[in-house]
């Protein structure tokens, strides 16, 4: 577990000195996740110890965002001035692109099966 | 003995009361998540946030001290979006497959979450800063806050207005995704994380790893191609907030 924890944390490293020396637009952790994928698909193996390790961090993701979350009360005043406008453009965007992005997903793959179906 | 006043103070200045706190509202949460059958009222980022914020204001105790406690747990996002190579890698083949659905849908959501937020604020009297602020708001925190700074928003409202669009999504996406019928774990997973990044990866995760995966895939997918495509429609705008 420590060994599985310690690739996690020199590839999220590497991803943060990747960026801060290129000047990517991208978080580091996401650049190491992107190393991390290559690392697995390169090795064509996953470790046991690191797949426990992944999938018990992951599955608490939910809590690993709540610090975060709590700085709302920092800066939650921000919101009060037009609070209306940014209310309404957050609910209904969020629920309007979660909209979008299936259904033009499902469209595509109705599209693709009826290609094959076809050919 | 001491009075209930110093351990207060003693409890105050470290980072044990706060730490336990959060995972204590973190656990109760998600008791509550579970016992109410998964129902999206009780999504545990949404509860313990809440539940925290008040605590802390009951207790005039500032964020920063908060986040002295916190921090261990904050840390470890760094560590857990690296681990999300694993599920992509454990459910590749299905991505692979999904290519030319995933480039679209991304291509839609990402677009759709920029101008569907900042039409929406300006219809109803938003400010140029609010609509340059909102602009991101479906990318991940860091990059959405760079986003911001760039095009001449306010990175801290839009820190704000990330992790309530997160909120959002993953409250209300599981139940707008049955209604509109999408049965496909992959797709639900990639929608939420387009439109609701880590926190709607989160959720995603409750609906399987197949759907987590596809959301974490959402969240770096999306955060590039917003970072090239927030500046463009900032520029199109017919006025420029200064930055």
């Amino acid at each position: 577990m420590i060994g599985a924890l310690a690739i996690l944390l020199v590839l999220q490293l590497v991803g943060e000195v990747a960026v801060r020396w290129s000047g990517a637009p991208l978080p580091g952790p996401v650049v190491g996740m992107v190393l991390l994928f290559l690392a697995l698909r390169w090795r064509e193996a996953l470790p046991d110890a690191l797949r426990t390790t992944a999938e018990t961090l992951v599955s608490h993701l939910s809590l690993l965002f709540i610090p975060a979350g709590v700085g709302i009360m920092q800066y939650g005043a921000l919101l009060a001035e037009e609070w209306l406008a940014v209310v309404m453009a957050l609910v209904l965007s969020t629920l309007i692109t979660v909209a979008v992005t299936a259904l033009v997903m499902k469209a595509v793959i109705r599209h693709q099966s009826g290609a094959h179906r076809h050919e | 003995m001491n009075s209930i006043g110093d351990i207060w103070v003693y409890l105050a200045a470290s980072p044990l009361l706060w730490l336990g706190m959060t995972l204590a509202v973190y656990r109760a949460g998600q008791w509550l998540f579970w016992r109410s059958g998964g129902r999206a009222l009780f999504n545990p980022v949404a509860l313990a946030v809440t539940l925290l914020v008040s605590l802390l204001l009951l207790t005039g105790t500032p964020y920063t001290t908060y986040f002295s406690g916190a921090q261990f747990i904050h840390f470890l996002l760094g560590p857990a979006t690296v681990a999300l190579a694993v599920p992509l890698y454990l459910h590749w083949e299905r991505v692979r497959r999904l290519f030319l659905p995933i480039i679209a849908g991304l291509l839609a959501g990402s677009l759709t979450a920029i101008v569907s937020a900042m039409g929406i604020a300006w219809l109803l009297g938003g400010s140029p800063k609010t609509l340059l602020s909102l602009a991101p708001k479906s990318v991940t925190t860091p990059v959405a806050m760079g986003i911001a700074e760039k095009i001449g928003g306010l990175p801290s409202l839009t820190a704000v207005m990330v992790i309530v669009t997160g909120v959002i999504g993953a409250v209300a996406a599981p139940a707008l995704l049955k209604g509109l019928r999408i049965q496909d774990d992959a797709v639900k997973g990639f929608a939420i994380g387009v439109a609701a990044h880590g926190i709607g990866t989160a959720r995603a995760f409750q609906i399987s790893t197949l759907a987590g995966a596809f959301a974490g895939l959402a969240i770096g997918l999306n955060a590039l191609l917003t970072v090239l495509l927030a500046p463009l429609i900032a520029s199109l705008l017919p006025f420029r907030a200064m930055p």
